[in-house]
């Protein structure tokens, strides 16, 4: 089993954790309908390296952790507002 | 007869305690330490089992697991792997896949019939004619399969253990027992896992006649013992890998998760099969298990032995045999010349005829016995000259032409292998991060070699883990090459076998290729050799050796099939766990027990359903509890709600954006519903938001939501970063209903709070005392009576429950389950969300558009619900009355029919005693959602039903029994 490192609690079992999406930016008010909907149904599958959203639940914790999911790979996590690790 | 040999140094058998046992029906005795091949070989039996699609008569090949056709069935345990598992007293074991014994196999015919049974022919025969395949599948059934199910065998489970190590090393022979020592000198935690009851590997049995090996073992062994962070595990199969070094541990009793920081895997090799005609005859075997027989067992393995060989392990395992007084008729070596003099001279020297140049052109046996060779000289490019053939005598024919890496856990981790003509042998290329390989796996192969490369392995290992160790140096090369490259004898009567769990022999394998099956992977499926319950271990070398020739490849070039988890069979109890499934109990689960509540599952939690009475079957239970609160007072535990406690100066906001209404101008003191939707508009949960103080709300989800909600809730702050504190108190909170006419007078017994309309009125939400306890009071009209939703600490749930049922008694208080409050909200025309609503409700379809706020600035969802309502919905859910005297009554998810298309879906119904009616909630298409549109419902078999759609709330539609005049 996988292990991931929560920013509060260190490296945990993956089985501990929920996966939260992609980060990705909400379009501002101004967006098109079209826009909003592209924002709201559709997910990039491209692999690469990612930004991601993911929640301890023991603790309640969300952060934010770079991945490479072609390789599973991840390379730092981080809190949101925290400034991103180099 | 016996073929115990005298007392070996470093037996695993104890000669002190003999373990008698049966197979097929036939009384024998071994030694606490044997397996049941080893006492069978000692006892002189020969034939052991017999082979899956011939029904050949096998016996030993390897002791090493994998000895496929000695499987056997021990009582109701089943595959029972005879090469490898101990004997216990009083085994009653059967061989399987036979017609009556392993001796006397009646389906031995098949053996004869082997021409008209070529590979793949069950995917070209017995298709035709159509109606025949049952009676050939019955057919198949009945002469394959590996022992017979007992139904009746208790169920196990198995708990799970779970460890840590700092370095795991998978193997204890002479490199992983130096890796482990140099791990652990360093300071790491060690845990040495080996397969084998005991550990040493081939220390322990590859000893060419001397001591050294053995000397060698027993150093290591009093190093790691005097080493208390080394954890040696004998008889435990590291079975898989998976990532970031989480590695089961498989042992007799039971699996071990174990994570390491490093891998070490030393699992050496194994010993790879000659192919030539007879090559599974009994007495055939694999050098390795020759000597295994004769080291761990003390067992003779024969007589008179011809050794084939292609490398200086043969030699070795020539003077093994001389060394316990097997006789050696002739050492017959493939390779023009030997390049480990030393071990030949050896031989010679003991008075051994050489053969170099030859081959074992095939085995002759009598009555299922070896009883001699054919042996060729090859002529220059490598096929044998018959006609110069010599008959060699023998009852023995050692194979020790090759190895094969056992690499699966280095596959599994990520590690790229490629092929090393220098070992003929497929070598780790490219390891994966804090996972390294020692040993004969790596390609090294003297014993020297191993031993040092062992030390680099557990120092490397040891650094990775963040233990500081001096480097140790790279090995030195190979002296000689341990693996023919070509091992293969071709026969014009075949029955040269490649594959011993699936008969295959080499025609096969041109058969396959000829048929196009010319890549690994589908000569695999087309020929399924490895696929049988060894997994290739002695097969997939050779076949990929014969394919490389097919194709004119090198073997690199073929490569190698993937090796999947687990690496032996594993059996399913050690699999089978106890149920983890997460079931919660509110504080007042107790006082329902007593009440005789039939439980449901509500999400993780247990809720009463209904409560139960003798003699009174559940629907008039469910109609007495209704009539209770509609006519006197009920009591219902909604302790499973969601409920989250929010602080904060920004809290008023926060709740603007996660729930689709208005709460800045709630006032201290009320509450007002609130819905939640996702970011498409889709409505996903919704609840009563209190305010207690400026700065600070008391909500409620719904049971199953409230997990979701404080997640998505959490998440959305993370974004938004209001200066709000969210805490989940769903455990730390009972709640009850209290709802009914009697309920404001039930309550004031209890407490000082004024009830009256004015002091408390409709959604008011009150901070008081209850029968003493502090309370959360929540004036609340889901069930559509006057009703008070009661919050108290958990600890005081039971007690306030208790009060509660005291106070209400002379009002005949009944308490109520889920199935009456479905029914009562449904009177009351109120929406569940997830029953009345799906994954793609919005919040207009659902009727509850009133809910929703459009002028704010934002809320999650708003956009989405700005584009569906210029869009229009393509539902609503509404109120239907079933026509008087129907047939039926519709159940939920039933079609509303028109034109023979469905228009919709019933989500609710309710033969409701208070409305003297049917009635129920039903999505319909727009154009069918007014008043009084007459709706085709179909029902159960097809009948069709007639409805109306009504106005909702069916009961009390201005709400005035929600109010405290109506006691």
């Amino acid at each position: 089993m996988k292990l991931l490192r929560c920013p509060v609690n260190g490296a945990r079992p993956v089985s501990e954790f929920v996966y939260g999406g992609e980060v990705r930016e909400m379009p501002g008010d101004a967006c098109t309908d079209a826009e909003w909907a592209d924002y709201v149904f559709n997910r990039s599958g491209i692999p690469g390296v990612k930004i991601e959203w993911w929640y301890h639940v023991a603790s309640g914790t969300w952060f934010l952790a770079k991945r490479d999911v072609a390789a599973d790979h991840v390379l730092q996590t981080w809190l949101p507002g925290e400034e991103v690790p180099e | 007869m016996t073929a115990r040999l005298p007392v070996v140094e470093g037996e695993w058998i104890d000669r002190s305690r003999g373990v008698p046992f049966t197979f097929d029906g036939q009384r024998f005795e071994g030694y606490a330490g044997d397996v049941p091949a080893s006492a069978l070989w000692a006892a002189g039996v020969r034939v052991l089992g017999r082979s899956f699609k011939y029904h050949r008569p096998r016996g030993v090949l390897s002791f090493a697991n994998h000895d496929v056709n000695t499987l056997m069935q021990a009582g109701a345990r089943l595959n029972f792997r005879a090469d490898v598992e101990g004997l216990e007293p009083g085994m009653a074991l059967t061989a399987v896949n036979t017609a009556g014994t392993a001796a006397r196999d009646g389906l031995r015919i098949l053996d004869r019939l082997s021409a008209f049974l070529p590979v793949g022919f069950y995917y070209k025969a017995f298709h035709r004619p159509k109606g025949l395949a049952p009676f050939w599948e019955n057919v198949f059934r009945r002469v394959t399969g590996l022992g017979r199910v007992d139904f009746s065998t208790p169920r196990l489970a198995t708990p799970k253990r779970y460890d840590f190590a700092d370095v795991l090393v998978v193997g204890a022979g002479p490199s992983g027992l130096r890796a482990a020592l140099r791990a652990g000198q360093a300071g790491a935690r060690v845990v040495l896992v080996d397969e084998n009851a005991r550990i040493g590997g081939s220390l322990g049995y590859q000893r060419g006649g001397e001591r050294r090996s053995r000397d060698t073992l027993v150093e290591l062994e009093a190093a790691i013992a005097a080493l208390p962070n080394v954890s040696v595990r004998p008889g435990t199969l590291a079975a898989g890998w998976y990532a970031d070094h989480w590695v089961p541990l498989v042992d007799a009793s039971r699996m071990t998760k174990l994570r390491a920081k490093a891998v070490v895997v030393a699992q050496g090799v194994f010993e790879q099969p000659a192919v030539f005609r007879n090559n599974d005859i009994p007495g055939v075997m694999l050098a390795s298990a020759a000597q295994r027989l004769m080291y761990r067992y003390a067992v003779k393995p024969m007589h008179v032995a011809l050794v084939l060989t292609a490398n200086a392990e043969g030699y070795r395992a020539a003077l093994d045999l001389l060394a316990n007084g097997v006789e050696v008729a002739a050492v017959v070596d493939l390779r023009q010349r030997a390049d480990d003099e030393a071990a030949e001279a050896a031989v010679i020297a003991r008075g051994v005829r050489v053969l170099h140049g030859h081959c074992v052109f095939e085995a002759e046996a009598r009555a299922d016995r070896l009883v001699a060779a054919r042996v060729c000289p090859l002529d220059d490019s490598g096929e044998p000259r018959t006609s110069h053939a010599i008959h060699v005598a023998c009852d023995g024919i050692l194979m020790s032409v090759g190895w094969a890496p056992a690499a699966a856990l280095l596959y599994q981790s990520g590690c790229v292998m490629r092929y090393d003509t220098a070992v003929e042998q497929f070598v780790p290329a490219k390891l994966a991060p804090g996972v390294f390989a020692a040993g004969r796996v790596n390609g090294v192969h003297d014993l020297e070699a191993r031993l040092l490369d062992g030390e680099r392995a557990g120092a490397e290992a040891a650094a990775w883990a963040g233990f500081h160790t001096d480097p140790v140096p790279a090995v030195p090369g190979l002296t000689s090459t341990p693996s023919h490259p070509w091992p293969i004898v071709g026969h014009p009567g075949g029955k040269n076998f490649v594959d011993f769990d699936e008969d295959l022999q080499v025609r096969d394998f041109l058969d396959a290729a000829q048929e196009g099956f010319d890549n690994i992977e589908l000569l695999k499926r087309f020929t399924t050799v490895g696929m049988g319950p060894s997994q290739g271990k002695h097969s997939n070398m050779n076949a990929i050796r014969i394919l490389a020739r097919i194709r004119g490849q090198s073997p690199g070039e073929v490569g190698t099939t993937t090796a999947r988890p687990f690496f032996h069979p594993v059996p399913l109890s050690h699999l089978a766990g106890r149920g983890f499934t997460a079931r919660r109990e509110t504080p007042v689960h107790e006082r329902h027990e007593r009440l005789g509540a039939a439980w449901m599952q509500a999400g993780i939690w247990l809720r009463p359903e209904y409560y139960r009475e003798a003699d009174r079957p559940k629907a008039e239970c469910v109609r007495a509890e209704i009539r209770a609160v509609r006519s006197g007072v009920g009591l219902i535990d909604v302790g499973t709600l969601g409920k989250m406690e929010l602080h904060g100066p920004d809290a008023a906001a926060f709740l603007e954006r996660l729930y689709t209404g208005r709460f800045a101008g709630l006032k201290v003191g009320m509450s007002r519903y609130g819905l939640m939707t996702d970011e498409t508009g889709v409505v996903i949960d919704d609840g009563v938001i209190a305010r207690l103080a400026d700065e600070h709300f008391y909500f409620t989800t719904t049971t199953t939501g409230a997990a979701a909600v404080y997640c998505e809730a959490q998440r959305w702050n993370a974004i938004w970063k209001l200066r709000v504190g969210l805490v989940n108190v769903t455990g730390a909170f009972a709640a009850v209903n209290l709802a009914g006419p009697r309920s404001r007078t039930v309550l004031a017994r209890l407490g000082t709070q004024d009830l009256s309309r004015d002091a408390f009125p409709y959604l008011g939400v009150r901070e008081t005392e209850v029968g003493g306890i502090p309370a959360r009071v929540m004036r609340v009209g889901f069930v559509g009576e006057l009703g008070y939703e009661i919050h108290v600490p958990a600890q005081y749930g039971a007690c306030l429950w208790d009060r509660l049922m005291e106070a209400g008694r002379e009002f005949d208080i009944r308490p109520f389950g889920v199935e009456a409050q479905r029914a009562l909200r449904l009177e009351k025309g109120h929406v569940i969300i997830g029953q009345d609503t799906d994954g793609l409700t919005t919040a207009d379809e659902a009727g509850l558009g009133w809910a929703v706020r459009m002028e704010k600035p934002f809320f999650v969802g708003k956009r989405s619900l700005e584009i569906i309502r210029k869009r229009g919905a393509r539902q609503t859910l509404v109120g239907f009355e079933l026509d008087p005297g129907s047939s039926a009554v519709p159940l939920e998810c039933h079609l509303v029919i028109r034109d023979g298309e469905i228009a919709g879906r019933v989500t609710s119904v309710l033969e409701s005693e208070t409305l003297g009616r049917t009635v129920g909630l039903v999505f319909v298409r727009p154009e069918l959602a007014k008043e009084g549109t007459r709706l085709e419902i179909r029902v159960d078999g097809g009948a069709i039903v007639a409805a109306t759609v009504v106005r909702t709330p069916f009961y009390d539609p201005d709400g005035a029994r929600q109010e405290p005049e109506h006691e």
